[in-house]
């Protein structure tokens, strides 16, 4: 984009042109329920009420967001840093595998003596995966977009071969780890809602929502109220200038990289040590990439990120809703909204400017 | 040496056949990168075109028809595509993301919604699709001519139509890339679009031209997947295809014979590993096949990491052309 000569008032900008992007994607997803031969407005309404109409589904919804607040947060640190990160789903595969790793090692062991490890091993193990293709932006200059792409089907083809031929349960064909003890499995807050008479019913929703909460503020405070942030966000913005003013934009995009790699990891937590107990094919199952329209919808600011990461959830849990009600349409529904929440709020997310900037422009300043 | 002809000459024949998608697809990149603009939809709109092709040319019985319907749908993801990077100079990446991901959910959405197959379109009968040509001579050269006619008659011979259409896309790719004005200005406006503006030549129009480009060979790729090699379409038919494509494009370093040979040697890891699969290497033993799943990737990694020389992408792919005013 050419530097914006107007500016527009920050409602505006924050609110209205997102709500404007936003409701472009879900006419045209609507015209597409229309083609399937559906009523767009009922589809709506079973999808409200299947992730928000009870406790449970609030719960699956909520599980769902800390996947995508964790890949979200992911992409937006690298993206402060000029750097498009296109590998959470990689980055949460490999962390995946270090979790489990840590996980089976201390099977067994109660939850809360394995987390701190397992929190450890998934920040590290995602740094890792980021490391390389960071290294090759900064060193060689290889294109990040490219490198992560590579780096996602390695991460794939790594977790199929590492299941099937060394880590996989003994004696059994599927294509996994064995399950953790329950009581190194991360509890779920089903069990504890229930004592508040709240019944969450089988919601997979753990203590990593409030890790993701947690991630969230940090983040907020590091990119705004450190050093580091402030050079992140320089080399972002202006990498020459950051050089010129003493800040070494290699050291920043790899740091950066290596944040947003174990903010994805996290996500591994998050799977491995509770919902799934076990390390599975499919660590983040799309949520790499849900990060991506996340981070872009909330402006790569956390507050918009948690926001954004709650709608992606509602999807997903009305999605998953919907299938089970209205047969023809199938959970791709969710991949079509994703998609056109990417293209409407992503790359055509300037298209209405021109037209908000002649009724509300400001001089600028 | 007997054995060793015999298991490789199939394994050639299949290593052709595994490399027309891609390169279809890295050829569709070549156009559209070479004129700036980055696109990582290839994977999409191969899908897209693949699905097209299976749905078409079973309402119609027609090969050809698919291959229309295909080339149009991918055409029209390549619109949204520019409509979005050229014209109002999005980023690039996010809408070629967003196309992977429209035409992933929309073709198994609609192809359940339409066939309830599981997101398959209806198995074609033989005339719907584009099938195997027998090269004269073909069936007497296996039989007497040893082993050069043994590839002859599997390697050179035995492809559908399209096969031989990529092959032939080859020089016709270089010879509009190098030897044309449209090829020239291309390549222009993806290095330096500023000098091409100054001339008076329009960018915006240029870029559109080939990213039309790219959709057109798109849509065979997808053509060749769903009617050439199977009788329909099914769901994610392209299985990251195009991504490896992709990595093929930057190990070619965004050259035509280069890019063919980078695909004939991807396609050949995909047969080799395949046709090894449970079979002991001499020296190295079992390899697993996740190792061949991996090396287009890994090369390309290697490639990147500058130990395979430099592959520097077209200076101004990636970013939207603003006019200096």
């Amino acid at each position: 984009m050419s530097a914006p000569a107007r500016e527009l008032p920050w409602l505006v900008e924050f609110f209205l042109l997102p709500a404007l992007n936003l409701a472009a994607a879900f006419l045209v997803a609507g015209l597409v329920v229309l083609a399937i031969g559906e009523n767009p407005l009922s589809v709506g309404k079973i999808m409200l009420y299947g992730a928000l109409g009870n406790a449970e589904g609030i719960g699956y919804t909520l599980y769902y967001a800390t996947n995508f607040m964790f890949t979200g947060l992911s992409v937006a640190v690298a993206y402060h840093a000029g750097l498009f990160n296109i590998g959470p789903e990689g980055q949460a595969t490999f962390a995946g595998i270090g979790v489990a790793i840590v996980c089976l090692a201390f099977d067994g062991a109660p939850w809360w003596l394995v987390a701190p490890f397992a929190v450890a091993a998934s920040v590290i193990f995602g740094a890792a995966w980021a490391f390389i293709p960071a290294w090759l932006q900064a060193r060689r200059g290889s294109h990040i977009v490219i490198t992560t792409i590579m780096f996602n089907f390695l991460a794939a083809t790594l977790i199929v071969y590492l299941l099937v031929n060394v880590m996989g349960k003994p004696g059994s064909m599927a294509v996994e780890t064995k399950t953790l003890s329950d009581v190194t499995r991360l509890p779920l807050f089903s069990t504890f809602m229930k004592t508040y008479g709240i019944n969450l019913g089988d919601a997979p929703l753990n203590g990593t929502f409030l890790l993701a909460i947690l991630a969230s503020i940090g983040v907020w405070l590091l990119i705004w109220h450190t050093r580091l942030g402030f050079e992140i966000r320089t080399v972002g913005t202006n990498p020459q200038a950051a050089a010129y003013a003493g800040i070494d934009p290699t050291r920043i995009v790899i740091i950066a990289m290596l944040i947003s790699g174990g903010l994805s990891g996290l996500l591994a937590v998050n799977e491995v040590m509770s919902v799934q107990g076990r390390l599975v094919e499919d660590v983040a199952q799309g949520a790499g990439f849900v990060g991506i329209a996340v981070a872009l919808m909330g402006r790569a600011h956390p507050i918009g990120i948690a926001l954004a990461a709650f709608l992606f959830g509602v999807l997903y849990q009305g999605g998953a809703e919907l299938s089970f009600d209205t047969p023809k349409i199938t959970r791709d529904m969710i991949v079509v909204i994703q998609a056109l929440v990417i293209l409407f709020a992503g790359a055509l997310g300037h298209m209405f400017r021109p037209g908000l900037e002649r009724v509300f422009a400001r001089r600028g300043s | 040496m007997d054995t060793v002809f015999d298991s490789l000459i199939p394994v050639l024949g299949s290593s052709v056949r595994l490399s027309i998608p891609l390169l279809f697809a890295c050829f569709a990149g070549l156009f559209s990168e070479r004129a700036g603009i980055v696109d990582i939809g290839l994977e999409g709109k191969m899908l897209a075109g693949a699905f097209a092709a299976g749905a078409i040319a079973h309402h119609a019985g027609n090969p050809w028809a698919g291959l229309l319907a295909a080339m149009g749908i991918a055409m029209l993801l390549s619109l949204v595509h520019g409509f979005a990077s050229i014209t109002h100079r999005g980023n690039q990446i996010v809408s070629g993301v967003a196309i992977n991901f429209l035409a992933a959910g929309l073709t198994a959405l609609l192809g359940q919604a339409w066939y309830g197959e599981g997101g398959r379109t209806p198995q074609l009968p033989n005339t719907a699709r584009f099938l195997e040509i027998t090269w004269p001579g073909a069936e007497t050269a296996r039989a007497s001519y040893g082993e050069i006619g043994n590839f002859y008659a599997n390697v050179i011979s035995g492809h559908s139509i399209l096969v031989y259409a990529a092959f032939l896309m080859v020089p016709l790719t270089w010879w509009v890339l190098y030897r044309t004005r449209f090829g020239l200005r291309l390549r222009a406006v993806g290095e330096n679009p500023h000098a091409v503006d100054t001339a008076g030549i329009s960018v915006g129009r240029l870029r559109y031209l080939a990213v039309l480009v790219a959709g057109v060979l798109c849509g065979i790729g997808g053509s060749y997947l769903a009617i050439a090699q199977s009788g329909g379409f099914v769901k994610d038919m392209t299985a990251g295809k195009g991504f490896i494509a992709l990595a093929a494009l930057v190990f070619a370093k965004w050259r035509p014979f280069s890019a063919m040979a980078t695909c004939l040697l991807f396609g050949f890891l995909d047969a080799a590993g395949s046709r090894l699969q449970g079979t002991p290497l001499p020296f190295i033993g079992q390899v697993p096949v996740q190792v061949f799943q991996a090396l287009p990737y890994v090369l390309t990694v290697i490639l990147l990491a500058g130990f395979i020389g430099k592959a520097i992408p077209p200076k101004a792919a990636g970013v939207p052309y603003t006019k200096d005013r």
